[in-house]
């Protein structure tokens, strides 16, 4: 539901570390520039109103839900988003972990998911249970019932203390 | 020497790397070069006919293709079971959101407001939005009585036992629509040129069912209609039927236009026009005797099917056949209906009727209990279905069913009695009620009846030129682990390692006909004949020599190779053979109604807050028996997630009606369960030697979306010590009948002379 009263301009942003020139309409949404301009289709839509959190990515290191960001808002700033952790170990650990965990289904809201929590583990290094329960509560997931996705990221920090 | 085991271990799921990492492509990632992006023009009455239809000011109707019903080629109709639900309506409507007219255009953004500029002009007609109006008949809509199937089991003489009962029990139960909420919406890109046909892909469970749909559509020969499925972010049902007519419509347009067409709805046209789980109504009457042996009953059931037909009779079959839940009936009749309202048709959702009817008996045996005057556990001792029991349908219990063992393993993992007692003392001083209470039950897996011997599904499994092999179906992935499980099952029977399989991706011009991706029927009855067919690769190899009887994986790796690199990738194919002396009479609903069945029992604990009203759910133990587990990461994320999907269904996830209309189709206003309100689900698998299907695994999908509701229902119970009946159970229902009992115990208690 683009609002379309300007025209379109040029909208300069970091996207996974590298700067991008997008010419949009101010308010189209980041995420429908990250999918259809930029090719960036890992962050999902899932209700279009932030809600579910499948479009989450992070902003100046926020986890924001992009279907709420107009893109104007994110000039200048530094957008990561699942395909931009393809290096991060941070990253990694939670994946390799939702893989022998279970913690992903069909996998729509996965890469949201996956960003909630590791922008919980980059918070919280030892996180509680209620501490994940809580870091994930605005990710809704249908498929799993979240016990073998909290399990994931609970195993992924406790290994990431261990490494230590 | 075979390669190590592959079945009984967490093989880690085969997309599962794609998944994680956003690799994974779904529908809506997908574009192709000068594709338009489809939108629906839906029907904004529940009832009447169309007088007029016209195209508003302030839009440039040039640039946007349109399809009205008078561009269909073929018949005007979605084929699945009837032909009555049209794919545009033509002429009258008969709901709320019912399709009229398409819209197609090259920027999507512009479509809303087209959408919005379309006028349409009804002559209204009088609707029935209830069960209780449809089956008044003060409007027939569908049919000669509004009635879409009528199923009726009789066992012994139910009209004998009234007499010999120490008590006669009766309740009324009924359960809502529930959304099935799958966090990807439905999606479908289609394309049509003359020469290639028509190709469909898209987000669903069924490609043959979309295949079976387009053709008359179309009137297009079976081969210029191609189905693909992408990968799917969830279905549980909601997927089964309802891409049929997203498909129709892309089609349609891409058709038209001559261009690729993406349908993709945005959530609240998701929510609002696609199908939800059937409404239900229940009621009981049964003869008890006072040790609590039931003698007898008759069980009503009707289901809100919505305005057409669609899938409600194979719903209503499966209710049906479950009404009685996990005990053993001397005599019973059971009466079922599904009748016809002005709401968007009601359809597929994990469980498929059985939820709906298996909360009835459940709530129904704590009433009967507590009438009798013995304990929820003892009620049902008594009654349970044991080897060589009948059941209602008068199917011989086989195998070895302990359900009394099961019952004693869950309530010692709940620590039911303990907490029992200890609840009932504490809640007098707490604001906070604690409740223990637990569900029994069963469910059938495969299709009922004669239904996998109507499908007659066809499995493949090709040997390709790597030397590893490929399983060729139509059964679908849409997170509940059939690539996985399927692979596993191709790689254990060829002593392969897990690796060297795979699951082609299901495009009907590839795969055969596996039969649709339903009633938890893929593990058992797919998996049983992915084994057979990858044993006749084997024999192909054998046969040639190029392999003995006996293989490493690195000999049959080797074999394949050689016999692809003469050959190509070459294929064997397995169809389901009926086992002998099956029985099942569709006039008398009567035999053999299932293959096989899972049982369980769940228990759940809770606090009902009597100043919020708010229910908690506090801890939940899921014990099961289904057969040998495949992959216990997969058997326990299937349990988990429909214990969670059961959560909602119980408590949070009601459908607010008007005018046969969602008005809450919003994630923030209908309210599925999240990582905040699911306790931690304890999940435990009985293996008590019982063996069907691959590997001896019984379907496991839908089971767990029947024991939470009256599970937790029983617990309130307990807690507030006044029953409910009814699904789901907010706050404000809570409130009402609490305050509504206190209205009636002041009175009851309020001096003779006052009154």
């Amino acid at each position: 539901m683009t609002k379309r009263g300007a025209a379109k301009r040029d909208i300069s942003l970091t996207v996974n570390g590298e700067v991008k020139t997008v010419s949009a309409y101010p308010m189209e949404r980041l995420l429908d520039v990250l999918r259809e301009q930029l090719g960036l289709t890992g962050t999902k839509e899932g209700c279009g109103e932030g809600e579910c959190g499948a479009c989450s990515v992070f902003m100046d290191g926020a986890l924001v839900d992009s279907c709420l960001v107009p893109v104007l808002q994110a000039q200048g700033s530094s957008v990561v988003t699942i395909e931009g952790l393809a290096a991060d170990a941070r990253a990694r650990a939670v994946q390799d972990a939702f893989l022998e965990y279970g913690g992903a289904q069909c996998g729509i809201c996965t890469p949201g998911m996956i960003l909630a929590a590791v922008h919980l583990l980059n918070a919280k290094s030892a996180p509680t249970m209620d501490d994940i329960r809580e870091g994930l509560a605005g990710n809704l997931c249908r498929c799993t019932g979240y016990v073998q996705i909290l399990e994931a990221v609970a195993a992924a920090a406790a290994k990431r203390g261990a490494a230590r | 020497m075979p390669g190590p085991a592959t079945i009984g271990v967490s093989a880690p799921r085969k997309e599962g790397r794609d998944k994680v990492t956003g690799r994974a492509r779904y529908i809506d990632d997908i574009s192709l070069p000068d594709m338009l992006y489809g939108a629906t023009v839906r029907s904004r009455i529940p009832r009447g006919k169309i007088k007029k239809i016209s195209f508003g000011p302030g839009i440039n109707w040039d640039e946007f293709v349109v399809v009205t019903a008078k561009d269909i080629p073929g018949k005007n109709c979605i084929a699945l079971i009837e032909s009555d639900q049209p794919c545009l309506a033509d002429g009258v409507v008969n709901h709320p959101e019912e399709p009229i007219l398409l819209l197609a255009h090259a920027d999507r953004h512009a479509l809303p407001k087209a959408v919005a500029a379309v006028e349409i002009e009804y002559e209204p007609q009088p609707p029935i939005f209830t069960i209780e109006e449809s089956e008044q008949q003060k409007q027939i809509i569908w049919g000669a009585d509004n009635v879409f199937k009528k199923y009726l089991i009789q066992k012994g003489d139910v009209d004998e036992v009234w007499a010999n009962a120490d008590f006669i029990v009766e309740g009324e139960y009924a359960t809502g629509a529930q959304e099935q909420l799958y966090i990807e919406t439905n999606g479908i890109i289609a394309t049509y040129d003359a020469e290639h046909g028509l190709t469909v892909s898209g987000s669903l469970q069924c490609p043959y069912y979309v295949h079976k749909a387009m053709v008359p559509l179309f009137g297009l020969p079976e081969n210029k209609v191609r189905v693909v499925q992408t990968e799917t972010g969830g279905a549980f049902g909601g997927k089964e039927e309802y891409p049929s007519m997203i498909a129709g419509h892309a089609a349609l347009l891409a058709m038209k236009s001559a261009r690729p067409v993406k349908i993709i709805y945005d959530r609240l046209e998701d929510m609002v026009a696609t199908t939800k789980r059937h409404p239900s109504r229940t009621r009981h009457r049964t003869a008890v005797r006072k040790d609590g042996k039931i003698l007898g009953g008759e069980i009503d059931l009707v289901i809100d099917g919505g305005a057409y037909l669609t899938l409600s009779p194979v719903v209503l079959s499966r209710a049906t056949i479950h009404a009685g839940g996990p005990y053993e009936w001397p005599a019973v009749r059971v009466q079922a209906k599904a009748v016809a309202t002005n709401a968007p048709p009601h359809g597929a959702f994990r469980g498929f009727g059985a939820p709906q009817s298996l909360f009835a008996i459940e709530r129904h045996m704590d009433r009967i209990a507590k009438v009798v005057g013995i304990s929820p556990a003892e009620i049902r001792r008594v009654n349970f279905l044991k080897q060589g029991a009948l059941t209602i349908t008068d199917q011989t219990i086989n195998e070895n069913v302990e359900l009394g063992k099961m019952l004693d393993r869950a309530l010692e993992h709940a620590d039911y009695h303990t907490k029992k007692t200890r609840f009932a003392r504490e809640n007098e001083h707490s604001p906070i009620k604690k409740g223990i209470g637990f569900a029994a039950f069963l469910h059938g897996a495969g299709f009922t009846g004669s239904g996998e011997r109507y499908l007659a599904s066809v499995v493949g499994v090709e040997g390709t030129k790597e030397g590893r092999v490929r399983v060729l179906v139509s059964s679908t992935e849409f997170g509940q682990g059939t690539n996985t499980i399927l692979s596993q099952i191709a790689a254990e029977t060829l002593g392969l390692p897990y690796e060297d399989a795979e699951v082609a991706q299901p495009d009907t011009f590839d795969v055969p006909n596996s039969g649709p991706t339903v009633a938890s029927r893929t593990a058992m009855v797919v998996g049983k004949l992915v084994a057979s067919a990858a044993r006749g690769i084997e024999r192909t190899l054998i046969s040639v020599s190029l392999l003995g009887e006996t293989h490493t994986a690195e000999e049959f790796r080797a074999a394949c190779k050689k016999y692809a690199a003469e050959h190509g990738a070459f294929r064997s194919f397995t169809k389901y053979e009926p086992p002998a002396n099956i029985f099942w009479d569709d006039q008398k609903y009567r035999g053999e109604a299932y293959a096989a069945y899972g049982w369980a029992i769940y228990v759940a604990q809770v606090s009902v807050d009597t100043r919020s009203y708010s229910v908690t759910v506090d801890d939940f133990v899921a014990l099961q028996e289904v057969g040998r587990v495949l992959n216990p990461v997969l058997a326990r994320g299937q349990i988990i997630g429909g214990v969670a999907q059961g959560i909602g269904f119980a408590l949070y996830e009601k459908v607010e009606w008007r005018e046969g209309r969602m008005q809450n189709g919003q994630m923030t206003n209908y309210i599925m369960p999240t990582s905040a309100d699911v306790p931690e689900i304890r999940v435990f698998f009985e293996e008590l030697g019982n063996t069907h299907g691959a590997y001896g695994a019984k379907g496991i999908g839908e089971l767990p979306m029947d024991g939470p509701a009256p599970a937790i229902v029983n617990a309130i119970e307990d807690a507030l010590g006044m029953p409910f009946d009814s699904v789901p159970l907010l706050p404000e229902d809570i409130f009402e009948a609490m305050n509504s009992a206190a209205n009636r115990e002041s009175e009851a208690r309020a001096p003779a002379g006052v009154r």
